[in-house]
């Protein structure tokens, strides 16, 4: 047989649609927490919090200095051998965290970037008018930063998505594996892979129009 | 009221403000002028504490710190004490004109939200923006984001209010308006600092003018005493110099 099978191919959208919730929700918690942990790290390194500086420094070091597979492969068979609570870590949680300190690393740096490139005269107002570090932070400076980290923390979240797909090695039967599973036992590898290719193609784009309107809606207030 | 005592200011070995003795009383004007780089706004900015002075002690209302051990909490009462007007606006851009002036009665006096908004668009009507309630300072000219900048001020409630070179930033369009709005606020008798290149306003507004160079105050008195009857060279020189393009 040598065209595509596109019969099998449209059968199979409704059955590999069945694990696109759960590559949605790997990414979706992991950016949450990725994010809530970014913007944590950007801070201490910001305001350059002793102790705590130099343990943020040598963990986006590590997270950023090695494979994501090889951290996920670390959480998941390595945590039970050291924690002895820990008997099984199930393969989603093990996904979850690897994604989020992997992509916490790189991210934190983006966001102390534009937290950096924030104003001075911003934080001198801010100052000025008796705000404490916390409220400069949380009122003035991050939602400024905001706007300018977003393009390359939607780039992060995309790839984040993608990078669900190493889950399967982890036994996860998400996207990926969902779709490994049904190729071999149909052996039509190409069209089962084409179809899984174009659904995360699919969300990506959305994202990047979500992105589009973020942009717009962040960028209001700075329009002459 | 204000007191400075023996306040210094140094920057590594450079000595930028050097033990400045100032009273001044509440609802005073005080314009303070000389040559650039000699500390006129490095005055200010410890009185804000946007600079840590080296040594002294500052009294403002009923606060007295001594700047050398001034603590976290000293720090912040004093800064919530006086009010600055930047050179270059330096509004909140991610916030409205409305939310510029209500910012600071929300989040550090933690007004309700409704009182702290029904006050701002008092101070907006006062400095006659009332319809640039929703502009962001994107979208408005120099002179009508310093006059923002000073309703921000305005709305502390401080001591007194610094500013710092208000009208230096502006095109000389907008210089005006800024200076009227200031005139307003000095004929309330809103205690004021202002460091300025602008010898009219000096002349008009001011019930003190002093003079500052080197770090040191050279020569303070009325306008009338500063302007036409220096006694001090260097007075001399300097008003010589700006008067050539500034008519008094």
């Amino acid at each position: 047989m040598d065209v595509l099978n596109v019969e099998y191919m449209l059968g199979l959208v409704p059955v590999l649609l069945r694990y696109l919730p759960l590559t949605l929700q790997l990414a979706g918690i992991g950016m949450v927490l990725a994010l809530i942990l970014a913007c944590l790290f950007a801070v201490i390194r910001v305001l350059r919090i002793p102790v705590l500086n130099q343990l943020t420094i040598v963990f986006i070091s590590f997270f950023r200095g090695t494979p994501l597979l090889v951290q996920l492969f670390l959480f998941y068979y390595g945590l039970p051998q050291l924690v002895s609570a820990l008997t099984v870590i199930d393969g989603i949680t093990a996904t979850t965290m690897g994604l989020t300190m992997h992509f916490s690393a790189y991210m934190a740096e983006s966001i102390r970037a534009a937290i950096v490139g924030v104003d001075r005269s911003q934080t001198e107002a801010a100052l000025s008018i008796g705000m404490t570090n916390g409220q400069m932070m949380r009122r003035i400076v991050l939602p400024q930063a905001t706007r300018v980290a977003l393009p390359t923390l939607m780039n992060y979240f995309i790839d984040m998505i993608k990078a669900t797909s190493l889950a399967f090695t982890l036994g996860v039967t998400e996207l990926m594996g969902a779709t490994q599973k049904e190729a071999s036992g149909s052996f039509l590898y190409f069209e089962a892979f084409i179809v899984a290719a174009i659904m995360y193609w699919i969300v990506v784009e959305l994202l990047s129009k979500l992105q589009n309107h973020l942009e717009i809606r962040l960028n209001k207030a700075y329009n002459r | 009221m204000i007191k400075l005592d023996s306040l210094s200011k140094h920057f590594g070995k450079t000595v930028v403000l050097d033990s400045i003795d100032l009273t001044i009383e509440k609802g005073e004007i005080v314009v303070i002028i000389g040559p650039s780089g000699t500390g006129k706004s490095t005055l200010l900015r410890c009185l804000n504490f946007l600079e840590q002075p080296t040594a002294g002690t500052m009294t403002v209302g009923d606060l007295t710190v001594d700047v050398k051990k001034a603590s976290r909490a000293e720090i912040l009462s004093m800064r919530r004490r006086t009010a600055f007007v930047f050179q270059n606006y330096a509004l909140f851009a991610n916030k409205t004109a409305l939310q510029n002036i209500a910012e600071r009665l929300l989040v550090v006096d933690k007004w309700p939200k409704e009182k702290a908004y029904r006050r701002a668009r008092e101070i907006l009507d006062q400095i006659g923006l009332g319809e640039k309630a929703d502009a962001y300072p994107a979208s408005m000219s120099g002179g009508q984001q310093q006059r923002v900048g000073i309703g921000r001020a305005m709305a502390a409630g401080a001591e007194v209010i610094l500013f710092d070179e208000p009208t230096s930033s502006l095109d000389p369009e907008w210089v005006e308006e800024v200076l009227g709005l200031m005139k307003q606020l000095a004929s309330e008798r809103q205690t004021m600092m202002v460091v300025t290149h602008e010898m009219s306003f000096a002349r008009d507004v001011a019930d003190r003018v002093i003079f500052i160079d080197g770090g040191r105050i050279v020569e303070q008195g009325p306008p009338s005493e500063i302007f036409y009857n220096p006694q001090d060279p260097r007075t001399k020189d300097f008003l010589k110099k700006i008067l050539a393009t500034n008519s008094v």
